[in-house]
């Protein structure tokens, strides 16, 4: 079995999980920029981070053989402080032409606040201008609706967005159909205590379409799986999905959508 | 796969969850407090589960969420709590 996990942030998690994931079958990891558990206290943080995703965690990824790429932005929950953003979106040129960087991403929203929004749309802006695919996060739990219908209207708003650049991710019963309708992609994130289970990622591959879908683990400092796609692949099995389709899904699908980048060679 | 497949696959594991969320009930009902927002939407969601119509994942997940499409004032927490307080509230809980 071979895979590509599309969204993990592998700077907290441990060396082990790179060696997990590999034996797994794991051809390439993709790593979106996000919170941090804290607010860092200045863009000067964020550069530090952009480093770290653009230059050293590549770097401990290739000792295992593991291509790792990466997208830049300042994450939602940080997104309250509209001059703070404004800062961290001017560093984002000076590290877009890097070589693991794939696109704009994860942003969105958290709160669906008027400021989170703004910043949102600033990140679409980036995007456009410098011809960058793009990766959303859509909100928790019941803030997940009504963040997913704002983030559809921002991107529609911007008429240089393409949306099969797009993905948009943690989506779930209540939200695929409006994202896939639209001509986004879809992304579905398997945690063991909200979002999807495998049972459910599955009910939707079945339900909904197996077309411009991934599942990822957004495996974080949390409390997560660095192995559910794997696991969920197992269940499929189960299940009575082919080969063939499991591969489609947790390998040949997420390629597509990110070879959009020429920088994802593998 | 047939109906047959899906329960023996699918069964037990279900019928597990829904002791646990019976005895989540008795656990909320046997301590002291005020009613609570929270359990408001879960007995709303709860009642979802037996309407005998499609799509009940959904129906339960429509059931906890926002339904509003204006932007709030502004986030003065990051956290989620699983449901939505209304529209009086949501500025105080969200
Ligand atoms: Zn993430």
């Amino acid at each position: 079995m071979r895979y590509i996990e599309p969204h993990a942030h592998m700077v907290s998690r441990t060396t082990d999980d790179y060696i997990s994931m590999v034996a797994s079958g794991c051809a390439a990891v993709c790593e979106p920029a996000f919170w941090a558990g804290f607010d860092r206290g200045s863009a000067d943080g964020f550069h530090d981070y952009f480093l770290q995703l653009t230059d050293y965690e590549p770097k401990r990824a290739a000792k295992f053989g593991l291509p790792h790429f990466c997208w830049l932005c300042i994450n939602p929950k940080e997104s309250e402080d509209v001059g703070l953003a404004k800062e961290v979106l001017e560093l984002i040129p000076e590290f877009i032409g890097r070589p693991n960087v794939l696109g704009i991403g994860e942003i969105g929203l958290n709160k669906n606040s008027r400021n989170e929004l703004e910043v949102l749309e600033m990140h679409i802006e980036l995007a456009a201008r410098h011809d960058q695919l793009i990766l959303v996060h859509t909100p928790h739990l019941e803030d997940k609706l009504k963040g997913t219908r704002l983030t559809l209207d921002a991107l529609r708003n911007n008429s240089r967005i393409k949306p099969e650049r797009v993905i948009i991710d943690h989506v779930e019963e209540h939200t695929v159909e409006m994202v896939l309708d639209a001509g986004f992609w879809a992304g579905m994130t398997l945690y063991p205590g909200s979002k999807c289970s495998p049972a459910r990622a599955i009910d939707i591959v079945e339900t909904y379409s197996a077309e411009r879908l991934w599942m990822n683990s957004a495996c974080d400092w949390g409390v997560s799986i660095p192995l559910s796609i794997p696991y969920t692949a197992m269940e499929m099995r189960r299940r009575g999905h082919s080969a063939e389709a499991v591969d489609a899904l947790i390998y040949r699908n997420p390629h597509e959508f990110m070879s959009q980048s020429p920088k994802f060679k593998l | 796969m047939t109906r047959q497949e899906i329960l023996d696959l699918y069964f037990v594991e279900a019928r597990h969850k829904l002791i646990d969320i019976g005895a989540f009930l008795d656990r909320v009902a046997r301590a002291e407090g005020h009613a609570d927002f929270r359990m408001e939407a879960f007995h709303s969601a709860l009642a979802k589960l037996s309407t005998g119509e499609p799509q009940v994942a959904k129906r339960v997940l429509l059931a906890f969420s926002d339904p509003t499409d204006e932007p709030i004032p502004a986030a003065i927490t990051k956290a989620a709590c699983g449901a939505w307080p209304g529209p009086e509230k949501s500025a105080v809980v969200s």
